[in-house]
């Protein structure tokens, strides 16, 4: 696997939209031909050389390529690693708006936090979070219905609200606490916080498990427990209360049987 | 001898009541009386002869005063400022006519603005709800002439919107609703006690911020299933004769505000209305409507719709895409991000209204104001443009709070001069493009580089 380092020269004054740091656009291409693919700052139109030194050159193809990010400043950087399908991106620092969104695989890690709609309607691959997560962490985009369908995310920190809203498939493991609106909508996918979720996990959840360690402040109203039953998450063995729901929201039937979304507290 | 101007559409709030008698002066030139309207109404009609109003453009000088200018040179200052931004907001919109909004949206689309109107800190988060789930909607027509079940959630009409109830939700005798008030039962929901509340049959008092819960719970409730003894401080069987009124109505009409839009959760709030709303029609028919605040917000955001696909928060900075991002292309967030460098404040006081950090990032970057006013927003901005009264001084299309457009009209001239926001608009736009070509560039992002190559 062939390196690239990018390192920003200075800090952008407003922020930089880098929709072309991802292993798929560099694959392929010596440090001259990186330093003239775009991106934009507001309606100004740059080049990739224009704000960060490139050094080494890109593999063949994506799955063959890194790319290390590097200065001050990374964190007034949008879409980095966006949409990409292969290969990998570390961030040595706090990432901006949509790191990781629409991502179909390979390997992302960000050593600082990331902002809000991060790994967006993410498909496949995994994403390392070192940091904390602000709001809208696999999420569906705005208006859509399929949030993140596949993949898996860790995060270190804590995260915001809005996590993994009208998720369908994947994993999301958060290793600190959550906000509000845990899973809203979700039908399908799996959810683990090792923390404690703040309010409303699991509204208007049609399929799908979340489970919480640290237990919820509140409850949803519509979710009924059902059992005790000792579960192993993510390596380590509970026994957990299992509540079934949301049973405000519509349920399909499949084999006969309703299906409903899950949600475990851990049994004090 | 006064002459009466006979059905008025009063540009004041959501409302848009279509009823109002104004007595103009011989010259056409005063308002002397206003009848039918409410006390906000009238005062926006009577309080134009005030003296004190600006007629002339006013430039903020080195030394913090403002000088007079004239319109010439306020609309070059304009053109030159929003080009030479790399990301400059124009927001405002919810007091003006559908004709200057649209004129406007295409001067952003030019200089490569982000379009965010009043909707961001009021109703936006309704419209992300809308667009996550759908809405069973209606006109105000049909709740006078249907609705028997009226359910204000998280909404103060008797304040905000004065003649919401005797227009449209309690009072009106219509054609199925011919009882008025005796035929109607009618819910208020709310965390404290308001003047809506004291009107209303059942009071629902829930603990704040527990909407979104309460709202799962009746619809837990309509699916026959079992929920706690109590959520968010309202009984189980309060709950249930909730449900028991709803299903036994004809027509479930529900008006919801800032009480949902604006508190935990925001458009979850609005999302688990809807879903409820959407659950009843199982049982009767049932809608809800958004109680928009400004008269014309709701056109703001149906202008911007038709031209760009997205009612509010629409990010031109890419010049030949429209992108919507509510959480990063919202004015709150840009402006608390540092993420626009200029902004324009069309027919709304931003100022007055967002919060403190907010307001200080745009007193920081060049900003102008288009009002007819002065108001918070024109005592930070460089440049104030004034502009004639929408409704008063000239009319134009404007959407009432349910979808519905009403052509507002004009009662009296504007004072001599002064231009509408359309006409300044449409000068914009003409300098704008003069000065692109003058410097040979065909957008505003070459025009960018270009101003860069000259200044090296």
């Amino acid at each position: 696997m062939d390196t690239v380092t990018i390192t920003l020269k200075k800090v952008p004054g407003l922020y930089l939209e880098c929709e072309s740091v991802t292993p798929d656009k560099f694959a392929g291409k010596n440090a001259e031909e990186i330093a003239a693919l775009p991106c934009a700052e507001g309606k100004r139109n740059y080049v990739l050389g224009d704000w960060f030194e490139i050094a080494g050159a890109a593999g063949a193809t994506a799955a063959d390529t890194k790319i290390v990010v590097n200065g001050a400043g990374t964190d007034k950087c949008k879409y980095i690693g966006a949409w990409m399908t292969a290969g990998e991106v570390v961030v040595n620092g706090t990432a901006d708006m949509f790191t990781g969104a629409w991502m179909e695989g390979g390997k992302l890690t960000v050593k600082g936090d990331v902002r809000s709609f991060s790994a967006l309607q993410m498909k496949g691959g995994e994403f390392i979070i070192e940091g904390r997560a602000w709001n809208y962490l696999a999420a569906a985009y705005r208006g859509d219905w399929r949030g993140m369908q596949g993949g898996t995310i860790r995060v270190k920190g804590d995260v915001g609200s809005d996590l993994g809203t009208f998720m369908n498939g994947g994993t999301i493991i958060v290793e600190g606490n959550a906000d509000i609106h845990i899973g809203t909508h979700a039908e399908g996918g799996t959810i683990i916080i090792k923390g404690k979720a703040h309010r409303r996990v699991g509204g208007q959840m049609v399929k799908g498990e979340i489970y919480v360690f640290g237990g919820c402040d509140v409850m949803m109203p519509g979710f009924k427990k059902i059992e005790e039953r000792e579960i192993e998450v993510d390596g380590e063995k509970h026994v957990f209360n299992v509540f079934i729901g949301d049973l405000g929201e519509r349920h399909p039937k499949s084999k006969g049987e309703v299906v409903y979304g899950h949600l475990y507290t851990l049994k004090e | 001898m006064t002459k009466c101007i006979k059905n008025v559409i009063c540009t004041f709030c959501g409302t848009l009541c279509d009823d109002l008698e104004v007595d103009v002066s011989d010259d056409g030139k005063r308002i002397e009386q206003v009848r039918n309207a409410c006390a906000i109404g009238a005062e926006k009609y009577l309080h134009v002869g005030n003296p004190g109003r600006v007629v002339v453009p006013r430039m903020r000088q080195a030394d913090g005063t403002y000088k007079d200018v004239s319109y010439d040179e306020a609309i070059d200052f304009t053109a030159k400022t929003l080009l030479k931004a790399k990301k400059p907001l124009m927001y405002g919109w919810s007091s003006t006519n559908c004709e200057a909004i649209a004129e406007g949206n295409i001067l952003a689309e030019k200089i490569g603005g982000v379009v965010d109107n009043c909707a961001t800190v009021c109703h936006g988060s309704s419209l992300l709800a809308i667009q996550d789930t759908g809405v069973p909607s209606c006109t105000l027509g049909e709740v006078k002439n249907r609705a028997d079940r009226i359910i204000f959630w998280g909404c103060n009409p008797a304040h905000a919107h004065p003649r919401h109830m005797s227009r449209y939700s309690i009072f009106p005798r219509g054609f199925f609703s011919a009882k008025g008030q005796k035929g109607r039962k009618i819910i208020c929901v709310d965390c404290r006690e308001t003047d809506t509340a004291k009107v209303a049959d059942h009071f629902v008092r829930i603990k704040q911020s527990y909407d979104y819960e309460v709202f799962d719970a009746l619809r837990t409730l309509l699916r026959g299933e079992e929920i706690p003894d109590e959520v968010g401080g309202v009984p189980r069987e309060k709950l249930q004769e909730l449900i028991d009124i709803c299903k036994g109505g004809r027509f479930v009409t529900l008006f919801f505000g800032m009480g949902l839009t604006h508190t935990l959760g925001r458009n979850h709030n609005i999302d688990a209305g809807i879903n409820f709303i959407r659950d009843l029609n199982d049982y009767t028919k049932a809608t809800l409507i958004a109680m928009r605040g400004h008269y014309n917000v709701t056109g703001a955001g149906q202008v911007l719709g038709w031209q760009y696909g997205y009612p509010f928060a629409c990010d031109l900075s890419r010049l030949t895409t429209a992108r919507h991002n509510p959480g990063e292309t919202t004015s709150v967030d840009l402006l608390v991000r540092h993420e626009v460098d200029a902004c324009m404040v069309i027919a709304s006081d931003l100022a007055a209204h967002f919060p403190f950090e907010a307001t200080r990032r745009m007193a920081h970057i060049p900003t102008i104001t288009l009002d007819p006013h002065i108001c918070m927003s024109t005592e930070l901005s460089d440049l104030h443009i004034p502009v004639a009264i929408v409704g008063v001084e000239v009319g134009g299309c404007c959407y009432r709070m349910d979808n519905v457009p009403i052509d507002t009209r004009k009662v009296i001239d504007a004072p001599e001069g002064v231009l509408t926001d359309e006409e300044v608009f449409q000068r914009i736009n003409k300098r704008v493009d003069e000065i692109l070509a003058e410097a040979g560039c065909k957008d505003a992002a070459e025009y960018l580089e270009y101003l860069e190559k000259q200044e090296a």
